[in-house]
């Protein structure tokens, strides 16, 4: 790769930024989806420059084994979707759900969302990475109330007020690490510095950081999806657009969990501080445990991949709960994958439900015989999701369920309880879907299945082999993490 | 003279959280405007009082945007938006006032009891530990509010006095880089247009700007 790794990171705000200007100006939709997703592959082209790349800019921004890995994973899904959202798109505006106005408005908050999400995920600075998720936050409650349905609006205003009651609390959990900071590191901006932060830690006041990681990951937590702050989730993934929805799940939710493991890593550092494991585990299981019961009742198809979400964000965020090295490495892994499956499902969910022209689960059958393409895409990707063998979640479930067998033989019966549940739920629901005679007529799709497979491709070829080179980088990173 | 700086500081912030404990009692939307009007130029003071004494002038124009925006657009906007829409009517409460002031007391202790201990260890500036006790309780008054009210506008204005918590705080953590400060006044402006569409938005839709009446249909229809 020609670029240096100093010139990836200021590309990859570049372009989303730069393109989020020129396409507010350019009318239609043709060309503006087409410039989205060429500008999205431009973005993910840099961020290889990152996988071997290592860079730190003045205390704002910087680039370590972690952030990298999800670099990588957000530009990639980032371009998958956006050309996935040119037929979708395509599909909305000639059925007029969308107004011709709006796609303008749309592609600017797709490239200014996926700025804010690689100024989050790049950001060395805490003041900067909150700045990052909020913006990132506003942009796509703009676009989950873009059909102006009574029901988007309904849920844009719900994900608008929690969203921001929990970004609040996540700037005084900010406020309050820059306090405990300030005495030991000195006034001014490098009490804000992630790389100098942590290597300072360990003299930082424990009870100052204890109440500050309890208001971050009551804060960050809320954009994670945890379970009591959860409510927000599924509206706003079953009234937005389905590549917002795909976007939200894959990436926005991963953003908001990198946040709360940078400052895991904090307290971490701190002997004294307690142990922010526990607490994070807890959530998790308690999201798992929740989101798998609260699949049973679904009857939105997409509703029902959003209690899938949670249910898998509250696996990952168990498995950093749990910590060390092979639990880490699992939750990395379960984080990717999930990004990849869940995306895959929703492309096939969005086409789908263009097709039968409604979302309920009960009105629609036997997918597999009337849209073959989408709906054996549809059975790949919830047998992948629910953790059937050989996808790649298959492998991360299994990490970790067994590296919770080695180290709290107890947790892992409700963890595997929660997630043979979730299977259970999956399984009943897909049968419905994809199986029996067809009812009532499909209308024809011109669906993009490319990015579908591709996605499906990466998840298979994840749970069959794993490169050395990428089980060396995750193991790098779950060291990291601690 | 440090004595002194300490007790204005002290009753400004103080008087921060009594504004907010108004706030939750009032039943008229447009005495609601006022009121939250006043928290801000509350707050201003406050945040200019903290410049003058950590000789921190970038705090000056801090306290300028919470004046300028926050006491005067803002109210006016949200006054115009009231009389537009017709809603002059009286606020509506999820439980009592009785209960909801109950419950304001106990967030109010329980942030005392939080914080004074914990920053305690931290700082030894006594007026830092104070204000960031203060500063949380109006952060959770204003959730309580957020929580208890049915109206858009009641909701916005209950957001708009927990985000005036968050700069009480960072006004009072010393030394804090401009972004933080700057990006807080912009991210309430960014909030006001995101509002300001959504209200709109609502009102072409429902003739109403109550929740209660979009909060309908969850996509779970039996």
């Amino acid at each position: 790769m020609i670029l240096s790794p100093t010139q990836a990171v200021a590309l990859l705000l570049e372009i989303p930024a730069f393109s989020a200007v020129v396409l507010l100006a350019l009318p239609g939709y043709v060309w503006p989806a087409r410039l989205n997703a060429f500008a999205c592959a431009l973005t993910f082209a840099c961020s290889l420059a990152l996988v071997s790349g290592r860079t730190q800019i003045s205390g704002y921004l910087f680039v370590d084994d972690l952030n990298a890995v999800f670099l990588v994973l957000t530009t990639f899904v980032g371009m998958t979707t956006a050309a996935y959202s040119a037929s979708y798109l395509g599909f909305e505006i000639a059925s007029e759900k969308l107004k011709l106005k709006y796609a303008r408005f749309y592609h600017a908050m797709y490239q200014a969302m996926m700025f804010a999400m690689n100024l989050a995920l790049l950001a060395d600075n805490i003041g900067l990475i909150w700045v990052a998720v909020e913006l990132a936050t506003l942009t796509s409650v703009l676009m989950v109330g873009i059909y102006r349905t009574s029901a988007a609006l309904e849920a844009a205003w719900k994900y608008f007020s929690l969203g921001s009651v929990g970004i609040a609390l996540a700037l005084f959990g900010t406020i309050l690490v820059y306090l405990a900071a300030q005495p030991i590191v000195g006034e001014g901006a490098d009490a804000m510095v992630w790389s100098i932060l942590v290597t300072r830690a360990s003299e930082f006041s424990p009870d100052l950081l204890n109440v500050a990681f309890v208001f971050l990951i009551l804060g960050y937590g809320t954009k994670v999806g945890l379970v009591p702050m959860h409510a927000w989730l599924p509206d706003a993934h079953s009234e937005g657009p389905t590549p917002i929805a795909a976007v939200l799940s894959g990436l926005l939710l991963n953003v908001a969990l990198y946040a709360v493991l940078r400052f895991k890593m904090l307290l971490s550092a701190n002997a004294q501080a307690l142990d922010p494991g526990p607490l994070l585990a807890a959530l998790g299981l308690l999201s798992l445990i929740f989101a798998s019961f609260m699949l049973y009742r679904r009857n939105d198809i997409k509703r029902l991949f959003a209690y899938s979400s949670i249910e898998h964000m509250g696996i990952a965020a168990f498995a950093f709960g749990m910590g060390g090295s092979l639990a880490n490495f699992a939750g990395l892994l379960h984080m990717t994958m999930h990004s990849l499956t869940k995306s895959a499902i929703f492309f096939a969910v969005g086409h789908i439900v263009q097709a039968r022209g409604t979302q309920e689960i009960s009105r629609i059958r036997g997918l597999t015989a009337s849209d073959p393409a989408l709906g054996w895409g549809l059975v790949a990707g919830v047998a992948a999701i629910a953790g059937l063998p050989p996808f790649g979640i298959f492998m991360s479930e299994f990490l970790v369920i067994s590296s919770t067998f080695a180290r709290a033989p107890l947790l892992a019966i409700p963890l595997a309880f929660g997630i043979v549940v979730a299977f259970g739920a999956l399984a009943l629901r897909v049968t419905g879907l994809a199986f029996g005679s067809p009812e009532g007529q499909s209308r024809p799709v011109e669906a993009s299945i490319a990015p579908l497979y591709v996605h499906l491709a990466l998840a298979l070829a994840a749970g069959v082999w794993l490169p050395p080179a990428l089980v060396g980088w995750f193991q790098a990173v779950a060291r990291m993490l601690g | 003279m440090n004595h002194l700086a300490f007790d204005i500081a002290h009753l400004l912030a103080g008087g921060l959280v009594l504004v907010s404990l108004l706030m939750l009692y009032q039943d008229r939307l447009s005495a609601l405007i006022r009121i939250f009007a006043l928290h801000a130029v509350v707050l201003s003071a406050s945040v200019a009082w903290q410049a003058i004494t950590q000789h921190a002038p970038h705090l000056y124009v801090t306290a300028a945007i919470a004046f300028a925006f926050k006491a005067i657009v803002v109210p006016l906007a949200l006054q115009r938006i009231v009389v537009k829409l017709g809603v002059h009517r009286e606020i509506e409460v999820i439980g009592g006032i009785g209960v909801t002031m109950l419950f304001a007391m106990a967030l109010v202790a329980l942030s005392l009891a939080v914080m004074l201990p914990a920053a305690a260890t931290a700082t030894a500036n006594p007026l830092a530990r104070e204000d960031l006790a203060f500063a949380l309780a109006v952060v959770l008054l204003g959730l309580l509010m957020m929580a208890t009210r049915r109206n858009a506008v009641t909701q916005v204005i209950g957001f708009m006095s927990l985000e005036n918590g968050l700069i009480l705080a960072a006004a009072g953590a010393r030394g804090m880089p401009l972004v933080v400060e700057i990006s807080v006044a912009f991210s309430v402006l960014v909030a006001l247009i995101v509002i300001g569409v959504f209200l709109f938005g609502i009102n072409a839709r429902f003739d109403s700007i109550d929740i209660g009446v979009i909060d309908h249909g969850r996509g779970e229809r039996p």
